[in-house]
């Protein structure tokens, strides 16, 4: 995301060193219309969210301002299956900054088949409080 | 989740379903539920579940399920379904041809070469990728060149990588999603190239895949050659004009052992055409009914194979239909023939289906030529619905009542997707 520092001239050579008030830019991903959204901060506040069209512009700019979330889906290597790749996800969203994390630690594990689909594959990984959990059976091949 | 194989084969079923992914599937329920008994699904994978077993990402489901889920999950919850309904599914299998008496020669691991008398056959095969020869990517012909989706394979299948650094052409979804994935799995992505002046993936792709990961996206540039020898070396990328013609004057060299091509899918249709099916120009794949009929009597057709999809719930919907009219048509039931034809108008690319009835509920789903919002769609001077927007990658759905219908005695409705002043604020 790139952001820039607010800079309308109102206080002239300030403002530009202001570093407490700055504007965010974000793609909505809520419809194709692809929304740039603008959320405008000061001291840490949100003032002001502009550019979306509909209420869910505004929801997403929020939260993505605030506490991005992804759910991450990757795979875990597997002995004994049909495929050597086993799909997992996480059964909720974590920070968005845990995500290559979350996948270099699933990297480092290896299953046995047979699994079943919702199984427990890692607990609370990273401590985020979130379980990630195999998408799919996988039966002894 | 390995479907388990049937020991025997009939030498007739009621209804024979060609490809196990979430369009056969579907059939295969809806042929059951609609009064077939004996209903097969042939399947080429040693599982069926089609293309969703290897897109492990969320998005599907939220239509035909009611919930998020992820392609494996929704593939499972199809297969259970399925097997639920006392459907055979035959995996590892093949369909080597159809005879116009619907006389099917199947090849497969466990009985070899067989042939089976089908009262009805559901087409369901998808789609295929277009690839490099698709497009004619000049240069030379290395290792390192493939399809996206091959490459969603190799990875979440296979467990493979498909290089070390890696350049993708076109941002459709399969590419965006390729995109962030090789980046978790340690793959180095140069960048993303579009030919097009607007990206053709979903925003939330281009969100989640580019720029959570600082991938970058080049629009209205192309790949133009490709260096290598045993292996891809490099590839030249150029901006193009309006019409689409690259500015080899501002080209410039990319360094990768790998490019992945994501262009678009294209309706797979061998045995289409050699049942002699009428096809569809526009979308490629054959022309159906409102039962999903082909024009060959008892054939029917669903999912990608009659037109590309961009949500695998309405796959299962629209095979569901397709089914039901098997399983009718199988036993004996017989289905009132179409009425009305929809002929596409202004900024409508086609409808599927072509033609409908007045005495029930239709779902028609067609695409767009050009994105317009605000706009309203016109079924005739029968209809109208104010849409805020339509784009070409996302497809339009209407549900035409009978009562749109009541005192319509032509043979024809044009529908078309017009600009709309709109009065108020957005």
């Amino acid at each position: 995301m790139s952001e820039e520092r607010r800079d309308d001239g109102r206080e002239a050579a300030d403002a530009r060193v202001d570093v407490d008030h700055h504007v965010s830019h974000y793609l909505c991903i809520g419809c194709p219309l692809g929304c740039r959204l603008e959320v405008e901060e000061e001291a840490g506040e949100i003032v002001e969210i502009r550019g979306q069209s509909c209420k869910k512009g505004e929801v997403f700019a929020r939260q993505e301002h605030t506490d991005p979330r992804r759910v991450v889906t990757t795979t875990v290597a597997i002995d004994g299956g049909l495929w050597s790749r086993l799909p997992v996800k996480t059964a909720g969203d974590v920070p968005k900054g845990a995500v290559v994390d979350v996948c270099r630690l699933l990297h480092e594990l290896r299953l046995e088949a047979p699994v079943t689909i919702g199984q427990v594959v890692a607990a609370d990984v990273l401590g985020t409080g979130v379980d990630v959990v195999a998408s799919r059976d996988m039966p002894r091949a | 989740m390995i479907t388990p194989r049937p020991a025997h084969l009939q030498p007739r079923y009621d209804v024979v379903v060609v490809g196990g992914g979430p369009a056969g599937l579907a059939a295969a329920v809806g042929a059951r539920e609609s009064g077939a008994e004996r209903v097969l699904v042939i399947d080429r994978e040693p599982e069926a579940g089609g293309i969703l077993q290897q897109c492990i990402h969320p998005g599907f489901g939220l239509h035909h399920f009611g919930e998020e889920l992820t392609g494996p999950e929704y593939a499972q919850r199809a297969i259970v379904q399925t097997l639920e309904h006392d459907v055979d599914v035959l995996s590892s299998a093949y369909v080597l041809d159809v005879a116009t008496d619907r006389r099917l020669k199947v090849t497969s691991r466990d009985h070899g070469v067989a042939f089976l008398d089908a009262g009805a056959v559901v087409l369901a095969m998808g789609a295929r990728e277009r690839t490099r020869g698709a497009i004619r990517i000049p240069g030379d012909r290395p290792a390192g060149v493939m399809t996206a989706g091959f490459a969603q394979k190799l990875v979440n299948l296979g467990g493979v990588l498909p290089g070390r650094r890696a350049v993708i052409l076109g941002s459709g979804d399969i590419g965006l999603i390729m995109a962030r994935r090789l980046v978790l799995e340690g793959v180095e992505v140069e960048g993303v190239y579009e030919l097009m002046p607007h990206a053709n993936g979903l925003n939330r792709n281009i969100v989640q895949c580019l720029h959570d990961y600082d991938i970058p996206l080049h629009l209205s540039t192309t790949v133009v050659h490709v260096h290598g020898g045993e292996r891809v070396q490099k590839v030249t990328v150029a901006p193009v004009d309006d019409a689409y013609r690259p500015d080899l004057g501002r080209a410039r060299d990319v360094p990768c052992d790998t490019l992945l091509v994501s262009i678009g899918l294209i309706p797979d249709n061998e045995l289409a055409h050699r049942l002699g099916l009428r096809l569809d120009p526009v979308t490629t794949g054959p022309v159906v009914t409102s039962t999903m009929e082909t024009t060959r009597d008892g054939v029917f057709a669903c999912g990608n194979v009659v037109h590309i999809h961009d949500l695998v719930d309405y796959v299962s919907q629209e095979s569901m239909l397709a089914g039901r009219g098997a399983g009718a048509y199988a036993t004996g039931t017989p289905t009132p023939p179409d009425n009305v034809r929809l002929t596409p108008g202004e900024n409508v690319r086609y409808c599927v289906p072509p033609t409908i009835t007045t005495d029930r509920e239709h779902t028609v789903y067609m695409r767009v030529s050009k994105p317009m919002a605000p706009c309203t769609l016109h079924l005739g001077d029968v209809y109208q619905r104010p849409l805020r927007y339509v784009f070409p990658g996302e497809m339009v759905t209407l549900k035409v009542r009978p009562r749109f219908l009541e005192g319509f005695h032509g043979g024809s409705l044009t529908v078309s997707i017009v600009p709309r002043e709109e009065g108020g604020s957005a």
